[in-house]
This record gives C-alpha cells, structure tokens and sequence, in this order.
C-alpha cells in the first residue's frame, strides 16, 4: 500500500507549473519518469540521502498513467490533492465555469462517503 | 507533518503558485513580529502545546484572505498560526478548543504594550474533490445553521457534545475546517458574537463572526 506516495506525486506535481503541464500531455510518461527519478527523493534533502523502498502499486499507477482521478478516490488519495491539480489540467477543457468540477463530482457520485 | 505550526519569522513571503493559478490571488509580503512568535511558542510549549515553528514560511490565502478582507493596506505585523485540518490523523475538536483558549491566555499576558486581533478563518459544511462538491448551496445546510448558533451564542460545550472527528466527514470532506472556528470559541469564551453574518453562497457557506473583549472602541 503506498497511498502516502500517491500523494506526493499529486503534491509534487500540483505545485510545479513545468510538471503540470508535462503530466497533462503525457501522464504515462510523466508517472513512469517521476517513479524511477523522483519517488524516493526526500523533498528537503540532497540526492544521497534519498529514500530507498518507495514504489507504486501496480493499480495505483495505472491510475496516475491514465488521469482515472475515480479509481484516485476509491483507492484513497487525498481528494483535495487530486481535485487542485485536476482543475490546473482540466478546467481549460470545459466550456464554461465549473462544469469541469461538476463533472468530476458526477463521476464519483456512486461513493456514498468520502 | 506538524499538527499546529507557528511562524517566527520577521516576514512572510505570501501565496503559492497554485494559489494564483486557481484562485488569482497575488503575491505579497507581511511583516512578522518575532517577539510575539517567540512569547507564543515559549508559553504554548510550556502550557502543554508541542507548538512546531518555522522561520521561513511561505504562507497561503488562509492568511492572506484575512488580510485583504480586514487590513487591505496590509501594513501591521502578523504572527501566523497554522493547524492541521487535511492530513489525518488530525487533532480532536477539544484540543482546538483548548488551543484557542490558550493563545488567548497566552496573548493576554503578553508584556508589550499592543493591540492585538486574533483572526481565525475555517470552513463550515465543504467537499473539495468527492461526489458532493461544487453544488447550489454547502453541501450539509442543516449542519451550517447550526454551526452559525453554536458560533454566534458561544455553545462550546453544545458544539463539542456533538461534534467529533468522525462526524465532521458527515457534513462534507473538507468540514474538519470548521475545528478552526472551534479554535476561536475557544478562543472567545463562553461570550456571543458581537457580530454574525452568513452568506449563503454556491459550494458553500461563508460565515463571519467579531469578538469585541473590551468593547468596540477596547
């Protein structure tokens, strides 16, 4: 179970400009490059004092690969992490205000609680 | 992950990148008080509060929204208090309570000659990211008229004999926010609101509430 590193994607992604738009043209690419060079980095130490045993699990980076923001939630990736980033890729999408945020919300509407 | 964080600091930098990318807010600087910051910790620590603290914090629009809506000419130091809301496992609503009574009793004794607000922003019902977010109203209205009460009449004890961390998921995602109007009754005592008003607005309600200790001219 790596939840914790589902959430530092999203969190290191969402708060870097060049990253969002890298992982909203090629999220595949973006999720397989962030796994093998950036997963195991402490964010506030050198290179040599980085994590070793972090690692996706087999759903969860499915999920990133393919923006399934649904299968996020169901497997407990903080909803405010995904949703902050998903308006930053996303919202520009939709035609008018909010619509993008609405139907983020229709697609989880079979979750009776958060 | 530190469950109440405060800054000490002689400025703050303000607002992320995804803060003006979302929210179109600016970037700013604050003036920091360093000696309350430091009277703060050393006295929260020493009353039972492991405060964690922080000389160079960027601070977000849970600071800077106060600011524009109070002080717009953003032109008197600040002390900034943060608390965990969003990363479980969270404090309980008591100790938010006990918080706020403290950094009153804590302020209160501060030896400087100043005038001091204590500014508390929070959420009342609120989904970010899940199935009930973005709607016509806050996601739980009942819920937020009778956190407008408990507020406004000062009910500590009705708010904390209903209110635990596991019913704040009831109401909304994102409803632990409201242990940070908590922390400001704490705050407040037992006393009513001075003022009350709510604004029942898309996706949520906004609610605002003014303490005057020693009146209005005080």
């Amino acid at each position: 179970m790596s939840k914790y590193l589902v959430d530092k994607f999203l969190f290191t992604i969402d708060r870097d400009p060049d990253l969002v738009e890298r992982y909203r043209a090629d999220p595949a690419g973006t999720v397989a490059w962030w796994e093998a060079e950036k997963a195991n980095r402490i964010l506030n130490c050198i290179g040599g004092e980085a994590s070793t045993w972090l690692s996706f699990t087999g759903e969860e980076r499915d999920a990133l690969s393919v923006h399934d923001h649904v299968t996020l939630f169901q497997l407990g990736a903080h909803p405010f992490l995904t949703l902050t980033l998903w308006i930053a890729m996303f919202e520009r999408d939709y035609p008018e205000p909010l619509r993008m945020q609405r139907d983020f919300a229709a697609r989880l509407a079979h979750f009776n609680l958060p | 992950m530190p469950q109440f964080l405060v800054g000490k600091a002689p400025f703050y930098d303000a607002n992320y990148y995804n803060e003006e990318r979302e929210f179109g807010l600016p970037r700013l600087l604050l003036k920091g008080h360093e000696e309350l910051s430091a009277h703060i910790l050393r006295s929260g620590i020493d009353a039972g509060f492991d405060l964690a603290f922080s000389n160079e914090l960027r601070v977000d629009h849970s600071i800077t929204c106060p600011i524009f809506t109070v002080r717009p000419q953003n032109d008197l130091p600040v002390v900034p208090v943060y608390t965990n809301i969003f990363a479980p496992p969270l404090p309980r609503p008591e100790r938010f309570v006990k918080l706020g009574r403290a950094l009153r009793e804590i302020i209160g004794a501060w030896p400087g000659d100043l005038r001091v607000a204590l500014i508390g922003t929070g959420h009342l019902s609120l989904e970010l990211g899940g199935p009930r977010q973005f709607g016509q109203h806050g996601p739980d209205p009942d819920f937020d008229a009778q956190a407008v009460r408990w507020i406004a009449n000062g009910d500590i004890d009705g708010c904390l004999a209903s209110v635990t961390l596991g019913s704040l998921h009831a109401p909304g995602n994102a409803t632990h926010g409201f242990m940070d109007f908590m922390l400001m009754m704490g705050a407040a005592g037992y006393s009513k609101a001075d003022y009350v008003d709510s604004l029942d607005l898309f996706h949520t309600m906004e609610a605002y509430f003014t303490w005057y200790p020693n009146g209005v001219g005080g």
